[in-house]
C-alpha cells in the first residue's frame, strides 16, 4: 500500500450545485442501477418472464371465452409493469437507504432529482423490455384481439411502469425493513387492483367504491388499455387516461424526492 | 514541521457551542473546538460517546444541529462543500452487487461528471484502488470481499477527487495490524502531500499516538483537545491510553462530586 507520490490528477472544478437535473449524473445513476441488475440475471429473468407466463396461463384459462381474455389480458398488460416496478423500486431504494450509500450520495454533489430520475430511467428501460415482450406475446402469439395500435398498449404500459417506480420510491421511505416494504404491496397495490375495473366494470360497483376508484391511478391505467382494445384511433378518453397516469407518476415522484433527506437524525 | 507557510491557515473545522439532539437525548453538548488545517486529528472516546454524530454533523448529514459549525470556511452541510469532503461511514457504504471498480467509477461520475472528464475519472479510480491496495481485487464484487476489504473500498470512495477534508469514522476497525499500519502511513502521506486535513475516529488507543492532535470525547463532551505528547505530560502518563483513563476518572469524580448534594 505505497501511497502514490507522483502528481495527482487535477481536482475537479468546484461546481455549484445545479438546481435542475444534471444529465451526466442522472445517466451515471441509471447505468449504475442497470449494472447492479446485470450482476443479478435471475431477477432480470423473473421480471421479464413472469408476465409472459401469466399471460400464457390466462390465455388457456379462458380457452373457451376469448373475449374475456381480450379484456383481462389487456388490463393485465398495464398492471404487470406497475406491480413489478413497484416491488423492484421499493426494495432497491430501501437497500440504498439501509446500506448507507444514500447518505454517502447525498453528502456528495448529487441532486435528489438526479437520483430519482436515474432510477426512473433505469427501471423505465427495464419496463420497456418487459412490456414489449409481454405485449408482443399477447398480440402475436396468444391472439389478443386489439382494435387499436399495439404501440399505444406499450405507451400505457410504460406510463404504468413509471407510476409503479414512483409509488415504490415513495413507500420505501416508510419501510424500515424489506419485510415492511413487501407488505406495502398488498397495502398500496391490492386495493387498486380490486377497484380498477379488472374484476367488474367500475360503474357496476357500489357508488362509494366507484367514487374511490375514480381517484386511484390504476383505474385510469386499465381504462386506457381498454380504450386501445376497443377503438381504432387515439380517443380523447385515451389521452385523458394516459395524462392522468403520467401526472400521478410525476406527482408521486416529486413526493418521493421530498422523502430523501440530506440530514437525518 | 507542519509550518509550510509563515501565515497560519484558518482551522479546517471550527465549532462554537455545538449541540446535537436526537429525540429527547442531547448527544453532543456545547462543544467548542477547532481542527487545524493539514493535520491528522484523532477523535477518540468510548463507543456511544457521540463520535459518529459529531462526524455526521461535520459532513452535514446530521439533523438537529445547533450552534456554529464552520467547515473549510463554510457552514457545515453547505452545497459548496459536497465535492471537497471525503466521508467514510463506520459501516462500509458501497454497492455489494457491483465490482470494486464499478463502485468507484459510479461515485467518481457523481463527483466529476461529464464525458470530457472520462480520462481523469479513470486515473482517479485506478489511483484510489491502488491507494487502498485492492488492485488485485478491482474486478471482484464488493459483496464477495472480506469485511476489511469492503471497508477499504468504502475508504477508496472517499479518496476520489482529492478531497481537502477527510472524515473517517473508524476506518481501521477489524483490520489486521499490517494493514492498519499501511493505512496510517497512507493517511500521513495524504496529509503531507495533498495538505489535506484528516479527522479520524477510533477507539483503539494505540492509534492515537499516530495523530498530530487528539480530541478526547466522553458522553457528548470534549475531555481534552491537545497533542498526544502534551496529554501524556499533563497527566504524567506513559501512553495516551493511560492519559485518557486518567482524564475519564477525573471527570467521573467531578460528576459524582456535583451530583452529591442532590442525593
Amino acid at each position: 500500500m505505497t501511497p502514490t507520490t507522483n502528481a495527482h490528477a487535477p481536482a475537479p472544478p468546484a461546481t455549484p450545485r445545479p438546481s435542475a437535473l444534471n444529465y451526466s449524473r442522472t445517466t451515471a445513476t441509471a447505468a449504475r442501477v442497470l449494472r447492479q441488475l446485470g450482476h443479478d440475471p435471475r431477477t432480470i429473468a423473473l421480471l421479464v418472464l413472469i408476465p409472459c407466463v401469466m399471460l400464457f396461463l390466462l390465455r388457456y384459462v379462458f380457452d373457451g371465452s376469448p373475449r374475456v381474455f381480450d379484456s383481462i389480458g389487456a388490463s393485465l398488460l398495464g398492471i404487470f409493469p406497475l406491480i413489478t416496478m413497484f416491488l423492484v423500486t421499493s426494495i432497491a431504494t430501501l437497500r440504498e437507504r439501509t446500506s448507507g450509500t444514500l447518505e454517502r450520495l447525498l453528502a456528495m454533489p448529487l441532486g435528489k432529482g438526479d437520483l430519482i430520475a436515474g432510477y426512473a430511467l433505469a427501471f423505465g428501460t427495464l419496463a420497456i423490455i418487459q412490456s414489449t415482450l409481454a405485449t408482443g406475446l399477447a398480440v402475436w402469439f396468444l391472439d389478443l384481439d386489439v382494435t387499436g395500435s399495439p404501440w399505444l398498449l406499450l405507451v400505457v404500459a410504460l406510463l404504468d411502469a413509471l407510476l409503479g417506480t414512483a409509488l415504490g420510491l415513495f413507500v420505501s421511505a416508510f419501510a424500515a425493513s424489506e419485510f415492511q416494504a413487501v407488505q406495502f404491496m398488498p397495502a398500496v397495490i391490492f386495493p387498486q387492483l380490486l377497484l380498477c375495473g379488472l374484476f367488474t366494470p367500475r360503474p357496476d360497483m357500489h357508488p362509494a367504491l366507484e367514487a374511490l376508484s375514480n381517484v386511484l391511478p390504476m383505474s385510469y391505467a386499465v381504462d386506457g388499455m381498454n380504450e386501445v382494445l376497443l377503438h381504432t384511433d387515439m380517443t380523447a378518453n385515451f389521452i385523458r387516461d394516459a395524462a392522468i397516469v403520467a401526472t400521478c407518476a410525476l406527482l408521486v415522484l416529486t413526493l418521493g424526492a421530498a422523502t430523501l433527506r440530506r440530514r437525518t437524525t | 514541521m507542519m509550518n509550510y507557510s509563515s501565515k497560519k491557515p484558518p482551522p479546517a473545522i471550527q465549532a462554537d457551542n455545538l449541540t446535537v439532539t436526537r429525540g429527547h437525548r442531547t448527544v453532543l453538548r456545547n462543544l467548542d473546538f477547532a481542527v487545524p488545517h493539514g493535520q491528522i486529528t484523532g477523535l477518540l472516546g468510548p463507543s456511544g460517546c457521540g463520535k459518529s454524530t459529531l462526524m455526521r454533523a461535520i459532513v452535514g448529514t446530521q439533523a438537529k444541529v445547533t450552534g456554529t459549525l464552520k467547515v473549510l470556511g463554510h457552514p457545515a452541510g453547505a452545497p459548496a462543500l459536497r465535492s471537497r469532503i471525503g466521508y467514510v461511514t463506520q459501516a462500509p457504504s458501497v454497492y455489494d452487487d457491483l465490482t470494486v471498480r464499478q463502485n468507484l467509477a459510479y461515485f467518481a461520475a457523481i463527483l466529476d461528471p461529464g464525458r470530457t472528464a472520462t480520462e481523469r475519472r479513470h486515473e482517479n479510480v485506478t489511483r484510489a484502488i491502488a491507494d487502498v491496495d485492492l488492485t488485485s481485487h478491482a474486478d471482484a464484487l464488493a459483496g464477495n470481499l472480506s469485511g476489511g476489504q469492503r471497508s477499504r473500498v468504502s475508504l477508496a470512495v472517499a479518496l476520489l477527487g482529492t478531497p481537502e477534508l477527510l472524515v473517517l469514522d473508524e476506518p481501521t476497525v477489524g483490520l489486521d495490524p499490517v494493514l492498519r499500519r499501511d493505512l496510517w502511513d497512507l493517511f500521513h502521506a495524504i496529509a503531507a502531500q495533498r495538505r489535506a486535513t484528516l479527522l479520524i475516529s477510533s477507539h483503539v488507543m494505540d492509534e492515537a499516538e499516530r495523530c498530530h492532535r487528539l480530541l478526547l470525547m466522553r458522553e457528548g463532551e470534549i475531555l481534552a483537545d491537545d497533542t498526544p505528547e502534551a496529554l501524556r505530560t499533563r497527566t504524567h502518563a506513559d501512553t495516551v491510553e493511560a492519559a485518557f483513563l486518567h482524564l475519564v476518572d477525573e471527570a467521573t469524580a467531578t460528576d459524582a462530586h456535583h451530583k452529591e448534594p442532590a442525593r
